[in-house]
């Protein structure tokens, strides 16, 4: 089937299965940020927005995105470039495979809440799984970039 | 994964059943996450995010939440959080992440009646009906009994009744499956205690919410309480998985019972 996705505000045509997933679409359609962790939506890494909503990629059928707006962290380099900067000055940035997923949500996470606290960032932030942190470095460059901005 | 030969998005309800119906394969879509994880093989997947069913909404008497209405949305409208001290919010928060609960439904949850439902326990202590296309509108209670027949759930109606509610769950690691859960509703004459992740799906306990209901007025006394939790363990039916052996399940519904009646007695 054909169908057409705006993939950072660029209208993609793609051709796709009836059970192909936008994780999928996206990869092929050159966003190699789009991570494949689980595939069982529990890990977050697939993380992108549809409709300026972020959705696991995984699970979401490209075919349910014709004719929406996909963000992907390739569509926010420079906020995402001041967001690895302080994951990486906080050492939080061990294999970095977690990074673009976790991104894509703290961008998103700053556009829906306001001064958030601790606990309502852990909250936001669950779905978000990174083996290599501890989480704690993270914590602390998500909050440099809450209060900073 | 599930594979399907056809994708189809219908623009109305009527349109989605006949394509439902026209082949034994067919699917209904919601949020897929579950679904993913088998190996169903669909002729054509119906995608009902073109029906118009994303929308929480309320009258004076009801509240309404459509079928493709995401986990996200029942966790945060100003509607839920307005009612029944925001149960239906708090029991959907845990759910794994914000990702995860953009992309699941109401529909999906409620329609396939899962196990291991945070949602379905409380509003099944709730007076909640689910309006099926074919099947017309049943109560909760009725359609969590019946066996699986295609159709097409379009909304949950939840009845204002001003009960104090209270959900109550307990898990290994947060984001992950609940062991056990447990919802006691309170409205002006009657208590209502409902049981899920047994592991089976959530089940009212009849007579300990008849018990709770003679004794409403006592709900604070330890009595009470311990009376009611040796009824809840003596009815409901645990059962062993990898998460919890039933042993364990029901003496962790005795505790979270304590805990409900505590907060809907005002304690």
């Amino acid at each position: 089937m054909l169908i057409h996705i705006y993939i950072n505000e660029k209208l993609t045509e793609i051709q796709c299965d009836a059970d192909t997933m936008l994780m999928e679409v996206l990869r092929k359609a050159g966003c190699k940020s789009v991570k494949c962790g689980c595939e069982t939506t529990n890990c977050g890494l697939c993380t992108v927005w549809l409709e300026g909503t972020p959705v696991l990629s995984c699970s979401v059928p490209a075919a349910r995105c014709d004719k929406k707006h996909v963000t992907t962290l390739e569509g926010v380099q420079e906020e995402a470039e001041k967001i690895g900067s302080l994951l990486v000055d906080e050492g939080a940035d061990q294999c970095g495979f977690c990074s673009p997923g976790l991104i894509m949500n703290i961008i998103a996470m700053k556009k829906e809440l306001t001064n958030p606290d601790e606990d309502q960032i852990k909250h936001y932030l669950a779905g978000n799984l990174c083996r290599c942190t501890g989480y704690m470095a993270q914590m602390r460059a998500v909050k440099k970039y809450m209060e900073v901005e | 994964m599930f594979t399907a030969q056809a994708y189809a998005m219908p623009q109305n309800v009527d349109e989605a059943y006949q394509i439902l119906t026209a082949k034994n394969t067919n699917c209904i879509l919601g949020g897929c996450a579950w679904l993913r994880l088998g190996q169903r093989r669909i002729h054509t997947a119906v995608d009902l995010s073109a029906c118009g069913l994303d929308f929480i909404r309320e009258d004076e008497a009801h509240i309404e939440i459509g079928a493709m209405t995401s986990y996200r949305k029942v966790e945060t409208d100003p509607i839920i959080l307005g009612n029944f001290s925001g149960v239906l919010s708090r029991a959907v928060a845990p759910i794994i992440g914000t990702q995860f609960r953009n992309t699941v439904t109401v529909g999906g949850s409620v329609f396939s009646r899962f196990g291991f439902s945070d949602f379905l326990t409380p509003l099944l202590a709730l007076e909640t009906s689910v309006v099926l296309h074919a099947g017309g509108t049943l109560p909760l209670e009725t359609f969590m009994n019946m066996p699986y027949k295609k159709d097409i759930l379009e909304k949950i109606v939840i009845n204002k009744n001003g009960a104090e509610v209270s959900y109550q769950m307990l898990r290994n690691a947060e984001a992950d499956f609940p062991i056990v859960n447990l919802a006691a509703a309170k409205t002006a004459d009657t208590v209502k205690v409902t049981v899920g992740a047994r592991s089976g799906k959530a089940v009212i306990a009849a007579e300990t919410s008849a018990y709770l209901t003679e004794h409403m007025d006592t709900l604070d006394d330890s009595a009470v309480h311990q009376h009611a939790a040796k009824l809840l363990e003596k009815e409901v039916q645990f059962t062993s998985n990898m998460r919890a052996s039933a042993v364990y399940r029901a003496q962790m519904a005795k505790v979270l019972l304590g805990r409900a009646l505590k907060e809907v007695s005002g304690c």
